[in-house]
């Protein structure tokens, strides 16, 4: 062969367009999250901002910044990441950029045990967190134990996490029915995902949860790329197809439960950010790591929109997220397939 | 060395039994190609042979172990082969799915080394693709598509290549190209290659080993010249057919009975 590629055409592993793509999300993310920590009843410059966190601000702007703003800015950083990670593996899985964690039930199971604990046991925010993490992880258990005949098929997963989902949906309108109003009303406003009174203790669990699952999500990217060609190609190029979906999912799973858990079932960002990051990196495979920055990106504007948009009323950020993820997804298909 | 066999294969999906007690020896350095009719087995005992599915009964055998005592990796660093359900990803350049190629001999933390750069570029010369390198998968033709599946496999540097119907879909000339590029492979490297066929004429002209199965069994094997016999066309196909030679290769040629001389019931010869 006479002919030399250059760099730039180099196998996906090793291209840095993707990477390219990360480090400017990155860079987003710092700039929306500075303006983030300035804006409120008490506005802060820029430049004091970035001050007080390099720990030379004033005390005023300490207790502002550093103690009323930063946790609810890494719940939302931490929960936009781990959504959208979540999401991307989700998506590459069942081969559809339609995939998210509701795929496999995930969501509506979270739903139903953070009702259950809402209206059924009256319970507080940990209470609340404990079971939307434990009805989603049971949800997505019984659905892939329900797919599961001498393998997983993607499309059968996709089936039966339809149908789970249905009988959720439906257990879960019963019980926002049967709920007095108050906890009806704390109910919807936690089912639309909100990052409102978000304190250390949110950013903890959901910073925690991205920091175990996302490097686990990373290193099981190479044979999900080769799973979307295909079951029996992955296997014939040497993948151990079941063990590594199963894998996948549990990862995936893991991520969503960390950001639901924080900020309840923020709509949209499982599944337009991943989408998004993809047309900017232009990669195939799941692309984990520009997904997990898009999503963080995401949250973090429709947070901040969430504040201001209708200020002093806060918004729940599930709205916001929701009008500006899906009105994005329809704004790109409507431009045509490839963007 | 490449030495693979089955003995004994009793496959079946679920309940199904596809074949009983099935053993088969793929001859080291031969183009064996597997003939039958539809639903005889033959893509089944090709999954066997290539690890992808579990026989009920029985082992196959890869290079002297059986094959499940391998692990995934290391019977792809063994054995390739294109299934007929290899997806292309979207938007997928050629050059990233011929390096997919490369999956078996990669590491957690030895991603991308020279050599597969090198396997992955001697792949698309042998297989003629180097100029689409960065072309989409998607926008090619059939034709070409298949050549640069048949890279894939190649950059996985295995003395085996199993072939599941590489030329379905295809149109005439471009059947007719992927198999001589199989002959090349075959004739230029050291390699064995297996692949399922529907078409007898082109089975004969390019295999050095015939299989014709029916039913789940392995009813005749050998040079195709002594193989493929009108008696056996009959029998396992169900059609009258005269033999001649094929006048390009002088291998047999698969004549079809005209209408009129076929008889009205079920063959009997």
């Amino acid at each position: 062969m006479t002919r030399t590629r250059p760099p730039a055409a180099a196998p996906a592993m090793t291209r840095t367009r993707p990477r390219v793509v990360g480090g400017l999300l990155l860079v987003a993310c710092a700039v929306v999250g500075v303006v983030i920590l300035g804006t409120g009843d008490y506005p802060i410059p820029p430049l004091e901002v970035i001050r007080t966190l390099f720990g030379a601000g004033t005390p005023a702007a300490e207790y502002i910044v550093l103690d009323l703003r930063l946790p609810r800015l890494l719940t939302a950083l931490a929960v936009g990441a781990a959504l959208a990670a979540s999401g991307a593996i989700f998506q590459s899985l069942t081969r559809n950029p339609l995939g998210s964690p509701d795929i496999i039930g995930f969501t509506a199971g979270a739903s139903t045990g953070a009702l259950i604990a809402i209206i059924a046991t009256g319970a507080g925010v940990a209470g609340v967190a404990v079971g939307a993490v434990g009805g989603g992880v049971l949800t997505a258990a019984t659905v892939y134990l329900l797919a599961y005949r001498r393998g997983t098929h993607g499309y059968r997963l996709v089936i039966i996490g339809v149908g789970v989902q249905a009988l959720l949906v439906a257990t879960n309108n019963y019980l926002l029915v049967r709920g007095n109003i108050w906890d009806a009303q704390r109910a919807a406003v936690w089912l639309t995902g909100s990052l409102n009174a978000r304190d250390w203790s949110h950013a903890t669990v959901a910073g925690a949860g991205l920091a175990v699952l996302l490097p686990v999500a990373m290193a099981l990217s190479p044979p999900c790329r080769m799973l979307e060609m295909g079951d029996e190609a992955a296997q014939a190029l040497g993948v151990a197809v079941e063990r590594t979906r199963l894998a996948l999912i549990a990862v995936a799973v893991g991520l969503a439960a960390a950001g639901t858990a924080a900020a309840g079932p923020v709509a949209f960002v499982a599944l337009a950010a991943p989408q998004l990051a993809r047309r900017l990196t232009r990669a195939t495979g799941p692309g984990v790591l520009p997904a997990a920055a898009m999503g963080a990106v995401l949250l973090l504007t429709s947070d901040l929109i969430a504040q201001r948009a209708l200020a002093p009323t806060q918004l729940p950020v599930g709205v916001v997220t929701s009008c500006l993820g899906g009105g994005y997804l329809v704004w790109l298909l409507r431009r045509g397939r490839d963007g | 060395m490449a030495d693979l066999h089955g003995e004994d294969l009793t496959l079946a999906y679920d309940r199904q039994v596809v074949a009983h007690r099935l053993g088969i020896t793929i001859p080291p350095r031969s183009f064996t190609v597997i003939v039958g009719p539809n639903a005889c087995g033959k893509s089944t005992l090709l999954k066997a042979l290539a690890g992808l599915l579990r026989p009920a009964a029985g082992q196959v055998y890869l290079d002297g172990r059986a094959i499940n005592a391998y692990s995934t990796k290391q019977v792809a660093r063994r054995l390739g082969l294109l299934p007929q359900t290899a997806l292309a990803p979207d938007g997928i350049t050629v050059v990233d799915l011929v390096s997919r190629g490369r999956y078996p001999h990669q590491r957690l933390l030895r991603q991308w080394s020279t050599e597969d750069e090198t396997a992955v570029a001697e792949a698309m010369a042998a297989t003629g693709v180097a100029d689409l390198a960065d072309r989409v998968v998607d926008e090619l033709s059939g034709g070409q598509r298949q050549r640069v599946w048949l890279a894939m496999v190649l950059a996985q540097r295995t003395p085996l290549l199993l072939l599941d119907e590489p030329t379905t879909f295809l149109d005439i000339a471009h059947q007719i190209e992927v198999l001589d590029l199989c002959a090349d492979l075959h004739e230029r490297g050291d390699r064995t290659l297996v692949a399922v066929l529907h078409d007898l004429n082109q089975a004969a002209r390019y295999a050095t080993h015939l299989v014709v199965m029916r039913a789940g069994a392995i009813v005749a094997e050998g040079p195709p010249a002594s193989v493929l016999t009108e008696e056996l066309v009959s029998e396992v196909f169900g059609l009258p057919c005269q033999i001649i030679d094929d006048p390009q290769t002088g291998t047999p040629l698969v004549i079809p009975a005209a209408r009129t001389r076929r008889p009205a019931s079920s063959p009997s010869s």
